[in-house]
Formats: structure tokens, C-alpha cells, sequence
């Protein structure tokens, strides 16, 4: 059957041959690499553990296969097709949805860069024994006290909300510009530049080294988080559905939008970056399998970190012992007669018979929810809960070189997708001359990322991140994936895209496929967008914000919608350019 | 004796500290106790003459923990607590080291232990090795641009490669009569052998 139509499939816009994977082996780590990131680590484990564990695990692989996947394999069986990144793709359905997918990749490789800059600066900090986050610094005066911010809250929030970030009390107090966070910010855009200099070519390379290191160290931690005293309980919390709730969990709508959340941008769906991937493929290549093998594999990573996690959250608080300390102390028990099971029979103990005593004691009330609570997913997990308990482990330096190692290279795969996904498009739109080389193109991108990034190195830095996080990206994305599935179903026709996916993988997509991408990915997309609106309409706007008195949400509102409210705007009024409507606090 | 105005409780935690290698706490490492207080009263001037025998312990309980004072040679009063608690700072090293501990293990409540000063290298580690980090991306990222302009130098210098034809599934393959049309204008032709000359036919002599 003859091609009807469509964008030239030919090459691409340079006129040169279009660049291709060294083996499969190279494009398929790429788009593990880019789907596993960040939140695979830090969000996965919270969510699994809030949502009461096992019981979580239904909606979330309900989300995966009639979401994740589909949408998943649409995104690389068109840009394998169609030979183009997410703009050249996009112009049979909308020329503004590849624009705007672009636009959202931009947005999101500024602030998701700068928290590996932040990555970057534990990392060279890790480097000394002791590590800098074990103790307090003296007062200014060195009259011999610790400084009394550090002593009301604990060491580590001490060394990461304010010898890190130096963070202020609002979002309206920009202060100054940090310089240390600023170089690390440099060295980070240094490093994506360097393995995203040629495109593929060099991060073809690169992501050997990124993509599987962070499975070793995973593995590592994981041997030794299960050795730790204390590991056992922190899975068994992880796995247990929460008490008084079972099965009632099924029944919250909320556990079924974080579901579909996570999976969605867990499988970083509709940023552009698995279509530039994709486009790079030769024509006749089984794009199924690939879906399929990458979204399972995506998944199992995350249960295999909060795992990991877990266990070591667990030892964190199986090391907690203050109160035991106060016990033995108060009553001249022998050093270590009370272990963590005897606590409760003990102090039952000492209450019946000394209440007075007892009760003149500071016994603070540990539990395992505790620390959880003190924001134990973000940031918050990796930069407080984490390496406060890497600090009770032996050889505390080398755990935390490791930990930090892995963030950074889980975060550098994902980055080279989302450069990947602005610079494809940009190559293939030809916006700079044939002759100036690649490396000019991708050098000019990141030094302007670099540039806009800047903002995020003030003192307030931080809340424009989670602003950005919260608000920024999720909505456009919700929408683009929305429009990208309906636009492959309806516009361009399900005949005619079945067509491409048996030349491509010799048969034609079965029903399963065909259900999902017509009816059921819509409907999961448009209710969880409906959702969305109606989370963002109920609840007031805000960020966390770092009180030196007291650690409390403030109010804000922020910017969202940006580049999705452009794309609807454009189409109407046919703007050549989307306004961007970028914003802070108004 | 607890509470009196110039002892000094002490607690020590040894299991914490060695683990099964700890010691049990009996009359002898008391009287080693005694020793390391008096040997620390001794430095002082004034109190050369301290002997073990003014070193007072009570109240031993099994956390371990106990109080202790030091009278004077005429054993009728207790020496003043701010030279006590001088002379164990200046000699707690010692003292730690002969019980194997150290600061948190042998506690002196009410005698607070010195800290260390803290140490300010000219140069923090963590500038060290960003500054190796970043001179070695910025070495790699120079050389992969030379290596890349002289690749293209080469290339521009060199023969144009042909452009082979790739197996696209978009391949426009014309057809006409139901015979596909590439064949007739690229492979080598087929002789048809209605328009075989003559000659071809008879084999030559």
C-alpha cells in the first residue's frame, strides 16, 4: 500500500543520515534510564507506604496496564514510525502539541537539573569523615554552644535548610544568590552537556555506566539494609495495609489518582523524549516488546527501591533509642538490659510501680509514622531521613557516596530524556544552519537552561522548585497525553496507525490495544485531569516553607498552566508563538 | 553522700563501648577509678599529696553509676569542686584511655567535656574534588569538540558517501499492472529471450 501523506518521512530536516543506536541494547537502557528517575526512589516508597502497601499495589497495576502502557506504546511506535522528534510527529494532529511538549520538557529539565545540583553538593560533601551533617557547628561566638538553630531542630535539616540552601522564611524573600549551589548547578549542566554533546552518539555511551549503576548500589543497599537490625519491621510497615483500613483503601478515590499519577509520570509519559528515542530506531523494530519490557521493568524497580528504602528506614528507627537511654539512666538499669522489644513490657513495669518517676521523665513517643510524617518522600527523604540514618551505619562516608552516586545518575538518565526531547524536535525543525555542527546546538541549549536555572540557586530557590513541581508540570502533561491518544485514535486514524504497526512489527495490534487506546486511556486521562482541577480548587495553593521557629505550610499561589493554556490559545487565535505565561507568586 | 556538695556522679556505659569485650565492673576497676582521680589531683599544685585512700566512692549501682568525692589529707572536709572538676578535664584523656572509653561512655555529670577546636582547612575537601570533577568534564568536553571538527574535516575532505537505500517501511514502491516497477530500472535486467539474436542461438563452431 502506498504512503498517503503525512511529514516527509525521509532523513531528517539536515538532510544528512538521521543518527541511529548502536545496538538495541543502548535504546532500550535509554528509555529505562529516562523512565526510571528520581521518584522511583523517593515518591514510589511514600505513596506505597501512606496508601497502606500491598492494598496500594492493585490500583497501581491496574493504572499501569490500562494507562502506562498503552499510552506508553503509542508514544514509541509513532516516533519509530514517523522518524521525528515530538514536534515533527505532532503536525498531522496539532502543530502546537509537539510545541508544547517541548516547551514542558524545557521546564522541567530547569528545576529537575538544579535538584542534581543539590545531589551533587551531598555528593562532594560525602567525601570526609566525619560527615558535615553528624554534628552541629559551634556558635558564631565559639563560646562553646551549638548554634540554636541546629540544636531546635536536628543536625541534618540543620546542614540542608541552611548550610545548603541557606533558605529563607518565604517565597516572596528571594535573598541572595548561593554561589556554592550555583557552581554545583554549573558542574551539573557541565556533565549533561558532556554526555549530550553528540545526542545519541555520546549518550548512547553514557548511559551504560548511568542507567545500570544505580541498579548495583540498589542491590547493595539492599544486602545490606536487610543485614541492619531493625530492617524486618520497616517492611513489615511498608507492606501492611494501614490498621482499621484493609480493603477500605480500595474504596478512596484518592489512592486511585495517586496511582494514575505515579504511573504516569513515573514512565515520564508526553514529555517528547521516548518519541525522540524512538525516532532513532530502524523502521522494523518490535516497538511492543520494548513498551511492555521497559513499563514492567520501570515498575518492579520501584518496588525493588521502597524495598531497599524501607529496610534502611526501618534500622533508622530500630536505632532511635533515646528513650531507652532515659530509662536505663533514670532507674541505674544495666548499660543494654533494655532492647527495643522489651521497651513497652518495661516501661509498663516501671509505671506500675514508680509512676511518679515515670511520669517526671521527657519519654518521647517513637514510632516508625513519625519520621514518615516529617515529609519522608521528595527531598525531605533523601536529604534528611536518609542521610541521617546512613550516619548510624559503619562506614558512614562510603553509604554515603554510594546513595548519592545512585541519585545522581538515576537523575542524569532521565535528564539526557528530557534534553533528548527538546533537542530532537529543534534538530529536526532545522533551526540552525546545516553547517553548524550539533555540538553548537546542544552547547547553546544547555547554556540556556544553565542561564534560566540561575533562579533557582537564590535563597528562595527551593519553594520556586516545589512551586514549579507541584503546579508547572503535571497538568500540561495530563493534557498532552490526552490530546496525544485521541490524536493518534481519532484524528490520524486507527486503520492507518495499525497499518504502520504491522509493517513495523508484523502484525497487527490485537484488541487489548485497540480497546485501550479508543476508550480507556482517554477516560483515565480526562477523569484524572478532572480530578486534578477539582484537588488544586478544593485545596488552597502552598509550598512547606522552612520557619527557623517553626516548620509550617504558608500560602502561596504559584504558577500552572503555563504552556498548556498557550497551546488552546494559539490554535484559536493562530499565534505563530506560544506566550508563555510564566509566573511567580501574584 | 549522692547530691552533696562537692561529689560528682559518674555513669559509665562499657557494653555500649566494647561490646562482648566489655569487662564486668568490680572492686578492682574501682580502685583503678580511685587511682586515675587521685593521680589527677596530684597534678595539681597544692594537692601533690593526694592518695588513693582520699578517693571516696558510694552508691555503685549496676547501670554502672556511682558518686565520688575527694577529701583533703585530714579527711575532714572535701576538696572544693571547681579544682575537681578542672583536674579531671585537664587529665580526661588519660582517664578515658585507662577504662578504654571515651566522652560519652565515662560521663561526669556536672563536668562538661572540652571539645575540640574546630578544624578549619584552608580549602574544604567537598572544593577539592568538585574542582577535580569539573577540570576533568571541562578536558572531555574539549577534546570530544576537536575530535568532532576533525571529524568533519575529514568527512569534507573525503569522497561523498552514496546514500544507501535504507529499508523504510515508506519505500514507494510503484506499481503498475501488479508487477512491481523497481526491479525493470535497477537489478541487472532480464534478457528476454524472444529478442535473442541469431547468432546466439547456434552454438559456434
Amino acid at each position: 500500500m502506498a504512503w498517503a501523506g503525512g511529514a516527509e518521512p525521509h532523513g531528517d530536516g539536515r538532510g544528512d543520515k538521521r543518527p541511529a543506536w548502536d545496538n538495541k541494547g543502548q535504546y532500550l537502557l535509554s528509555c529505562l534510564g529516562f523512565a526510571v528517575g528520581l521518584g522511583n526512589i523517593w515518591r514510589f516508597p511514600y505513596l506505597c507506604q501512606t496508601h497502606g502497601g500491598g492494598a496500594f499495589l492493585i490500583p497501581y497495576l491496574i493504572a499501569l496496564v490500562l494507562e502506562g502502557i498503552p499510552v506508553f506504546y503509542i508514544e514509541l511506535a509513532i516516533g519509530q514510525c514517523l522518524r521525528r522528534g515530538s514536534i515533527g510527529v505532532w503536525t498531522a494532529v496539532s502543530p502546537y502539541l509537539g510545541l508544547g511538549c517541548l516547551t514542558v520538557s524545557f521546564l522541567v529539565s530547569l528545576y529537575y537539573n538544579t535538584v542534581l545540583s543539590w545531589v551533587l553538593w551531598y555528593l562532594l560533601n560525602s567525601f570526609q569523615d566525619p560527615l558535615p551533617w553528624s554534628s552541629c557547628p559551634l556558635d558564631i561566638n565559639r563560646t562553646g554552644a551549638f548554634e540554636a538553630e541546629c540544636q531546635a531542630s536536628s543536625t541534618v535539616s540543620y546542614f540542608w535548610y541552611r548550610q545548603t540552601l541557606n533558605i529563607t522564611a518565604d517565597i516572596s524573600d528571594n535573598g541572595s544568590i548561593q554561589w556554592r549551589l550555583l557552581a554545583c548547578l554549573a558542574a551539573s549542566w557541565a556533565v549533561v552537556y558532556l554526555c549530550v554533546i553528540r545526542g545519541i552518539e555520546t549518550t548512547g555511551k553514557a548511559i551504560y555506566f548511568t542507567a545500570l549503576f544505580p541498579y548495583l548500589v540498589l542491590t547493595i543497599f539492599l544486602i545490606r539494609g536487610l543485614t541492619l537490625p531493625g530492617a524486618v519491621r520497616g517492611l513489615i510497615y511498608l507492606f501492611t495495609p494501614n490498621p482499621g483500613r484493609g480493603v477500605q483503601t480500595l474504596r478512596n478515590p484518592r489512592v486511585w489518582l495517586d496511582a494514575a499519577t505515579q504511573i504516569f509520570f513515573s514512565l515520564s509519559l508526553a514529555f517528547g523524549g521516548h518519541i525522540a528515542f524512538a525516532s532513532y530506531n530502524p523502521p522494523r523494530n518490535n516497538c511492543e516488546k520494548d513498551a511492555v519490557t521497559v513499563a514492567l521493568v520501570n515498575s518492579l524497580t520501584s518496588l525493588y527501591a521502597s524495598i531497599a528504602v524501607f529496610s534502611v528506614l526501618g534500622f533508622k528507627a530500630a536505632n532511635d533509642h533515646g528513650n531507652l537511654l532515659r530509662l536505663l539512666n533514670a532507674f541505674d538499669l544495666p548499660d543494654q538490659s533494655i532492647s527495643r522489644d522489651d521497651y513497652a513490657a518495661v516501661l509498663a513495669h516501671l509505671n506500675a510501680t514508680q509512676p511518679e518517676s515515670v511520669a517526671r521523665l521527657p519519654l518521647e513517643v517513637c514510632q516508625l509514622e513519625d519520621f514518615l510524617d516529617k515529609s519522608a518522600s521528595g527531598t525531605g527523604l533523601a536529604f534528611v531521613v536518609f542521610t541521617e540514618a546512613v550516619l548510624h551505619m559503619p562506614g558512614a562516608p562510603g553509604w554515603a557516596v554510594l546513595f548519592f552516586g545512585m541519585l545522581f545518575t538515576l537523575g542524569l538518565s532521565s535528564m539526557f530524556g528530557n534534553l533528548e526531547g527538546i533537542i530532537t524536535p529543534l534538530l529536526d525543525l532545522g533551526v540552525l544552519r546545516r553547517s553548524v555542527p550539533k555540538e553548537v546546538l546542544t552547547g547553546l541549549v544547555c547554556l540556556l537552561c544553565f542561564l534560566s536555572a540561575t533562579c533557582f540557586a537564590l535563597q528562595s530557590g527551593s519553594y520556586w522548585l516545589q512551586v514549579f513541581d507541584s503546579y508547572a508540570a503535571p497538568l500540561n502533561l495530563i493534557i498532552f497525553a490526552f490530546f496525544e491518544v485521541v490524536g493518534i485514535a481519532y484524528v490520524y486514524g486507527m486503520p492507518r496507525f495499525s497499518d504502520d504497526i504491522a509493517c513495523m512489527t508484523g502484525r497487527r495490534p490485537g484488541l487489548y490495544w485497540r480497546v485501550t487506546w479508543k476508550v480507556v486511556s482517554p477516560l483515565l486521562l480526562l477523569t484524572i485531569f478532572v480530578a486534578y482541577i477539582a484537588v488544586l480548587a478544593w485545596t488552597p495553593l502552598s509550598y512547606r516553607a522552612w520557619d527557623p521557629q517553626y516548620v509550617g505550610p504558608l500560602g502561596a499561589t504559584g504558577s500552572h498552566f503555563g504552556p498548556a493554556l498557550a497551546f488552546p490559545w494559539c490554535h484559536t487565535w493562530q499565534d505563530g508563538c506560544p506566550k508563555l505565561q510564566e509566573g511567580g507568586a501574584s | 553522700m549522692p547530691d552533696a556538695e562537692n561529689a560528682f556522679k559518674v555513669r559509665l556505659s562499657i557494653r555500649t563501648a566494647l561490646g562482648d569485650k566489655a569487662y564486668a565492673w568490680d572492686t578492682n576497676e574501682e580502685y583503678l577509678f580511685k587511682a586515675m582521680v587521685a593521680f589527677s589531683m596530684r597534678k595539681v599544685p597544692n594537692r601533690e599529696t593526694t592518695e588513693i585512700s582520699h578517693v571516696l566512692l558510694c552508691n555503685v549501682t549496676q547501670r554502672v553509676s556511682f558518686w565520688f568525692v575527694v577529701t583533703d589529707p585530714s579527711k575532714n572536709h572535701t576538696l572544693p569542686a571547681v579544682e575537681i572538676q578542672s583536674a579531671i578535664r585537664m587529665n580526661r584523656n588519660r582517664i578515658n584511655s585507662a577504662f578504654f572509653l571515651n566522652d560519652q561512655t565515662l560521663e561526669f555529670l556536672k563536668i562538661p567535656s572540652t571539645l575540640a577546636p574546630p578544624t578549619d582547612p584552608t580549602m574544604p575537601i567537598w572544593m577539592i574534588i568538585f574542582s577535580v570533577i569539573f577540570c576533568i568534564v571541562i578536558v572531555a568536553v574539549m577534546l570530544l569538540i576537536f575530535s568532532g571538527i576533525r571529524q568533519r574535516r575529514r568527512k569534507s575532505k573525503g569522497p561523498s558517501e552514496v546514500d544507501d537505500t535504507e529499508d523504510k517501511c515508506e519505500n514507494m514502491i510503484t506499481i503498475e499492472n501488479g508487477i512491481p516497477c523497481d526491479p525493470l530500472d535497477t537489478k541487472g535486467g532480464h534478457i528476454n529471450d524472444v529478442f535473442m539474436t541469431e547468432d546466439e542461438r547456434l552454438t559456434p563452431l
